[in-house]
């Protein structure tokens, strides 16, 4: 059952690391974001409640600017056809979103690991629950993001559409993520965060399963 | 031979105001070649791609049937081979890894005798290592047929079959078209007389407008 898509991932793998379509755009960014947010505060230190929000915003337009190639790339090389005709709905669908979970994966550690170093306010006192809000926001990210770039391949200005429909529907998860990452900051226990961690747990299963049950009639004309 | 039939209940297709063409119906079954003819812009590629389950219809219906039973459009992909000019194969990779590819997606063996084969029929297994992108545009076409055959569907639908291909080329595709017709439907769209010429059954969109 995972063979398929895990075949499509592969492919799409290999085609990255020929074509660099997705991972040197997203590497620049994060290099210049990181660099801009650093050259404004100086040698003032931002408190906490900005750094959880800054880091999360970094994250989100990371994302804007990679994880649409998923589609995109494929709608521009005029190769939907051929993906069309090897592969069902449901296995293009899961072999973009296992590209795209991986992707944001491996660019958020690096974020991650990167503001670890460079801003002193960034101090994990739950670790736990900054991992589980790391992991469940990603799984949101990537999801959300997949069957977006989906609708907007097929659209004439694919680079202003996807953030902006992106913002509406991403926005209940980073606020959540942005809340739960200050509970992480100061040490807050999974009870007290028990709310904010079911909305995003939620969020995640409501978009993957509506994501799957409307690709179909994004995918085919 | 296969029981395979593929049916069509007054299929119409619009875009917009336009009409492309309306109450079309048909009914071809097992084998044969079946050909559609019509002008620039009738609508000769829109209908087989209706037929390959791509786009949808404005109206009426297409099923494709075999002896289980009317095939559910998700599954739709693995009884269609497809070759036409618009169809774009992945450039960064080689002919092979190409085919190798479409066979893990699609999760079928990868036999590498019967592409070998096919390559060797369509000219190409000298150069099945290199990129596509390093093709020329009838080597590309070429290659397209083997990706079609890969997977032995049911049925092959050839959008303008012999566009870019030379005379060497055109000789091999009419061979294998009559092979193929020898056991699984085929469908031909083009304006050529010598492709039409092969057809059993001719349908011209010209009678549908």
């Amino acid at each position: 059952m995972i063979a398929k898509p895990f075949a499509l991932f592969k492919k799409d793998f290999h085609s990255e690391l020929k074509t660099r379509y997705a991972i040197n755009s997203l590497a620049m960014f994060i290099i210049v974001a990181i660099s801009v947010i650093l050259f404004s505060i100086g040698s003032e230190t931002i408190n906490e409640n900005l750094t959880g929000g800054l880091f999360w915003v970094i994250i989100f337009f990371t994302a804007m600017s990679g994880l649409a190639r998923a589609f995109v790339s494929e709608e521009e090389r005029g190769t939907t056809l051929t993906l069309q005709l090897i592969a069902s709905s449901s296995t293009v669908f899961s072999g973009k979103f296992i590209f795209n979970l991986i992707l944001v994966f491996c660019v958020n550690i690096l974020i991650t690991l990167l503001y670890s170093v460079f801003f002193e306010k960034f101090v994990v006192q739950n670790l736990v629950l900054f991992i589980v809000t790391f992991i469940l926001g990603n799984i949101g990210l990537a999801s959300a993001s997949t069957i977006i770039a989906a609708i907007i391949a097929k659209a004439g200005a694919k680079g202003t559409l996807y953030p902006v429909l992106s913002f509406p529907i991403l926005l209940p998860l980073i606020l959540t993520c942005v809340q739960l990452t200050l509970f992480s900051f100061d040490d807050v226990n999974f009870v007290e965060a028990q709310v904010e961690l079911a909305i995003v747990v939620g969020y995640d299963i409501i978009m993957i399963t509506v994501s799957y049950l409307l690709f179909e009639f994004i995918w085919k004309d | 031979m296969s029981s395979y039939s593929i049916h069509s209940q007054s299929l119409s297709k619009s875009f917009g105001r336009r009409l492309i063409f309306k109450d079309i119906n048909f009914n071809w079954a097992d084998n044969g070649i079946f050909g559609i003819l019509g002008p620039n812009g009738s609508g000769k590629s829109t209908l087989v791609k209706i037929i390959a389950g791509l786009i949808a219809t404005s109206s009426g219906k297409i099923s494709h049937k075999n002896s289980s039973g009317e095939i559910i459009s998700e599954n739709l992909h693995n009884h269609i081979g497809f070759v036409s000019p618009y169809l774009i194969l992945y450039e960064e990779f080689s002919a092979w890894e190409n085919l190798k590819i479409f066979a893990q997606i699609r999760g079928i063996n990868f036999n590498e005798e019967k592409l070998l084969n096919y390559l060797q029929q369509f000219l190409l297994d000298n150069r099945k290592d290199d990129l596509v992108k390093t093709y020329s545009s009838g080597m590309k076409q070429r290659l397209k047929f083997v990706f079609a055959l890969q997977h032995s569907p049911d049925v092959l639908i050839f959008d303008e079959p012999t566009s870019n291909l030379d005379e060497d080329g055109k000789k091999v595709v009419y061979k294998i078209i009559q092979e193929e017709s020898k056991n699984r439907i085929v469908i031909i769209a083009s304006n050529e007389i010598k492709d039409i010429e092969l057809c059993n059954e001719v349908l011209s969109l010209e009678d549908f407008k």
